[in-house]
């Protein structure tokens, strides 16, 4: 089974319970609560989405060292191959 | 009985890399040759009018022909032909790949060996997203797509590794060749198609945390094309696997 056709059967069974509770004649604060229910899960998603990607996109490791450490390679090598014959 | 030797086969595909390529390979040598592993470098250069190979037969030189191999193409013709080309030359049992552009260090090397032999992985893939991970070198803009991106990824796909679109990656030979046979995609969908494949065919992947510094010479591409190619291909795996 594909990724898509994993989605679209989660989404199906989901949107299924979700009908069958708005159908249900249930006791008054009942169906206020569910009509909104698939707004709910789409805004706790989105949430949950824009705390992940901005709470990785805070603690990004940018590593200085390794940039300087290549750095000092790039001349240590430089020096080494040129004293093997090599042109640049 | 004692077992054959290990012998690892670096793949570097070069275009334009003149003044990269000897740093790379002096990197790479100096790190198989702490580690004391079996290695060679084999260099596909796709025709570079800078005078790549000229400087690679400088290299064969210096370090040998076993050590190094020029395997050229007459022409720029992508990268998952690269591979299967100097597949087709490699002499060890286990391939690397990684660019040739100094993103990448060898000094991780060793780290994925040892990670490769720990648990008997047939993948094991270097990640920026894990544990010590780090990139140098990106704008704001740059880390909030790549964040975004790699969110996305996992959410859709769940691929069982935590960076899809790195080339920094050790293959068991025989695995890459299946791989080889089964990838259709190009440029980073290419990287994430390997993965999400090596998934389905139930091979294994480990996991290393590197450093990853943009590249020192010549500028990064990330353009809007990119970025729609990806997500084309993001969605063609998605609704393909």
């Amino acid at each position: 089974m594909t990724k898509l056709l994993q989605w679209l059967l989660a989404l199906a069974l989901l949107g299924v319970a979700w009908i069958a509770l708005t159908l249900e004649p249930l006791p008054p604060p009942w169906p206020q609560l569910v009509w909104p229910l698939p707004t709910y899960l789409l805004v706790a998603f989105g949430c949950y989405s824009l705390a992940t990607v901005g709470h990785r996109l805070a603690t990004f490791n940018d590593c200085e060292a390794a940039a300087r450490e290549l750095q000092s390679q790039i001349q240590e090598a430089r020096a080494d191959l040129a004293g093997r014959g090599m042109t640049f | 009985m004692v077992a054959a030797r290990e012998k690892y086969s670096v793949l570097l595909p070069t275009y334009n890399e003149r003044e990269n390529l000897p740093l790379i390979v002096w990197l790479l040598v100096r790190s198989f040759e702490q580690s004391g592993n079996n290695f060679e470098i084999i260099v596909i250069d796709d025709g570079s009018p800078d005078g790549t190979q000229e400087v690679a037969e400088q290299l064969v030189n210096i370090y040998g022909s076993d050590k190094i191999l020029l395997r050229p193409r007459a022409k720029k013709l992508g990268l998952g032909t690269a591979y299967i080309h100097g597949m087709k030359h490699a002499t060890g049992n286990f391939i690397i790949i990684m660019d040739a552009d100094l993103s990448h260090h060898p000094k991780f090397i060793p780290e994925f060996i040892r990670k490769q032999k720990e648990g008997n992985f047939d993948i094991v893939s270097g990640t920026r997203y894990k544990g010590n991970g780090v990139v140098h070198g990106w704008d704001l803009k740059r880390k909030l797509i790549s964040r975004g991106a790699n969110f996305l990824t996992q959410v859709l796909l769940r691929p069982g590794a935590s960076d899809l679109t790195g080339s920094f990656r050790l293959y068991k030979k025989e695995v890459l060749q299946k791989l080889m046979e089964k990838c259709v995609s190009k440029g980073y969908v290419f990287q994430m198609e390997m993965i999400v494949r090596a998934r389905q065919l139930g091979y294994s992947i480990g996991e290393v945390p590197i450093s990853f510094v943009d590249r020192v010479y010549g500028e990064s591409k990330l353009g809007g094309n990119e970025i729609v190619s990806f997500l084309k291909g993001l969605l063609t795996l998605f609704a393909t696997t």
